[in-house]
């Protein structure tokens, strides 16, 4: 086999692959939420790990995996949904302090209540596929067959969201009511649905990461889980631009492989430190984002 | 016809509307005209269900359009082209269009040839962003977008405001001749009295809130007194 496979530069490219497309869902959902609704959805990492343990607690009554994926995608749905109208609603208009502290609140109660019903322990959910690395030449290949599950899901999920977005009614709508409320309900768009429907889709996405996080058999689902992604989510959509859902996307991925990059070649604790470099870097040349145009700031 | 009875508006301690009533007819243009802070724009905002009136009713035919919600309204057919045009900057004009014809039952390759061929100049810039357009283009865009949802009724506020004259003319003809083809019922917010009067068959004069003039354009027109006091037109 050729070693160029096996090579150090594309282990690292396909490992951080993998890392990155969870990393690209999270700053995607983060940025659906906050050009929707102008929140900064600060438990866009526990709604849906709630989520994930709500579906996959059938797993004792001998459900099968994929029955799982769909009844935490339904719990998604209605927590994303029941949190933007209760929760969500309330604070519009209000200054942008408000949401975030509930947010935080949010997340401090779901990790909480999460730890309470299911404890701290890591409950390690069932694969589809092997995590067992492939081999060419008795050599380690970077991905596995579920990590190449975990690519196709990312991407076809990244691609579905921007698609729905550029390409539907719906999604027209969607990008109408986000930057533009009073005039969408002018022409007649029913723009409060649209946002609950937003928090949904959002969630959605988030429960699709986390079941992909918590299927890794060296991680596993905990009330935890989701914050140290939520954390690179949030640097990838800072740096690809809050407003620009394909920008997310991107740095999300990027982000991802270069900090397999660091990890091989420098050190992992260095990880975090230079992404926040690179958050720094990019926020200083470019405020708005890499990817955002200057005028979408919403106002 | 919308039928407007009574109607008081306030914002907090401030009445914006006292006591407002008039009809604007079917396949009529009613000028509602008056000088800054009259209360114009807050009529047409409460009519689409923006601001919530204190008391009074709207109707649209024997329908009260009070406490609906906007969209709700918007889809009985009210089209509203709001101050400022709010045609939306980061869209083509062409998705700016389709948003428009979304809730009608309305053909869109149809309703879309129908507008490009009433303002040409935006079937020639269908792919660029409106935001990219000259205030008389994005104008004809506000328009066009509240036109392809076919209204019953259309609520214009402000349509001249830093328009050149020409423009402002060409646009005036437009409402006029769209009016005389169909049934359709126009509310004509204008601080530009003159050339509103020239095509509004009736005219309401707002002074800080009240009615001060309730009749055809012609009388309204001919009055010194409005055109002196509350129109600023003078001779």
């Amino acid at each position: 086999m050729d070693p160029f496979l096996t090579s150090r530069v594309v282990t690292d490219v396909l490992s951080g692959l993998t890392n990155g497309v969870i990393y690209g869902m999270v700053a995607l959902s983060l940025v659906l939420i906050w050009r929707s609704t102008g929140v900064l959805n600060f438990a866009q990492g526990a709604m849906p790990m709630f989520a994930t343990y709500v579906g996959f607690a059938l797993l004792s009554y001998h459900f099968s995996y994929w029955w799982c994926v769909i009844a935490a995608i339904i719990a998604g749905v209605l927590i994303g949904g029941l949190t933007e109208r209760l929760l969500v609603r309330p604070l519009y208009g209000k200054p942008e302090i408000n949401p975030i502290v509930v947010m935080v609140g949010f997340l401090i109660v779901l990790e909480a209540v999460a730890a309470a019903i299911w404890s701290t322990f890591p409950r390690s959910l069932p694969s589809p596929f092997s995590s067992i690395h492939w081999q060419f030449a008795d050599k380690p290949f970077a991905l596995s067959p579920f990590s190449v599950y975990e690519i196709i899901v990312g991407l076809l999920v990244m691609t579905a969201v921007a698609g729905l977005f550029r390409f539907t009614k719906l999604g027209l709508q969607l990008r109408a009511s986000a930057v533009a409320p009073e005039v969408s309900r002018l022409l007649g768009v029913r723009v409060g649905r649209l946002l609950t429907l937003g928090w949904m889709l959002s969630t959605v996405v988030g429960v699709v990461t986390t079941v992909l996080v918590s299927s890794n058999f060296f991680s596993g689902l905990t009330p935890q889980v989701n914050d140290g992604i939520f954390a690179f989510g949030f640097i990838a959509a800072a740096i690809g631009g809050l407003e620009s859902p394909v920008g997310a996307i991107v740095a999300g991925v990027l982000l991802g492989i270069a900090n397999q990059f660091v990890t091989d070649y420098v050190n992992q604790n260095a990880v975090i430190i230079i992404a926040l470099v690179l958050l720094i870097i990019s926020l200083m040349i470019r405020p708005s984002g890499v990817f955002a145009k200057k005028s979408e700031r919403r106002v | 016809m919308i039928t407007i009875d009574d109607l008081t508006v306030t914002f907090g301690a401030v009445q914006a509307l006292r006591n407002v009533g008039f009809v604007a007819d079917t396949g009529k243009i009613t000028a509602v005209l008056g000088a800054n802070g009259a209360g114009k724009t807050t009529l047409l905002r409460t009519i689409s269900g923006l601001k919530e009136p204190k008391s009074g009713t709207i109707r649209m035919d024997e329908r009260n359009l009070v406490r609906m919600r906007t969209e709700e309204i918007a889809r009985l057919g009210i089209g509203h082209v709001p101050e400022g045009r709010g045609v939306i900057g980061e869209f083509t004009v062409e998705e700016n269009l389709r948003l428009g014809a979304m809730m009608a039952k309305v053909n869109l390759h149809q309703g879309l040839d129908e507008q490009y061929e009433l303002f040409p100049v935006l079937g020639d810039r269908r792919k660029q962003h409106a935001a990219k357009l000259s205030g008389g283009e994005r104008q004809m865009l506000a328009m066009a977008r509240a036109l392809i949802a076919k209204p019953s009724v259309l609520l214009l506020d402000e349509p001249s405001l830093g328009l050149a004259p020409l423009v402002t003319a060409q646009l005036m003809h437009t409402i006029h001749s769209l009016c005389e083809s169909s049934d359709l019922t126009v509310i004509l917010v204008e601080q530009n009295a003159s050339s509103a009067l020239r095509i509004a068959h009736h005219a309401v004069v707002l002074h800080v809130g009240k009615v001060v003039a309730n009749d055809t354009a012609a009388v309204v027109a001919a009055d010194a007194n409005l055109r002196q006091y509350y129109l600023g037109l003078v001779e």
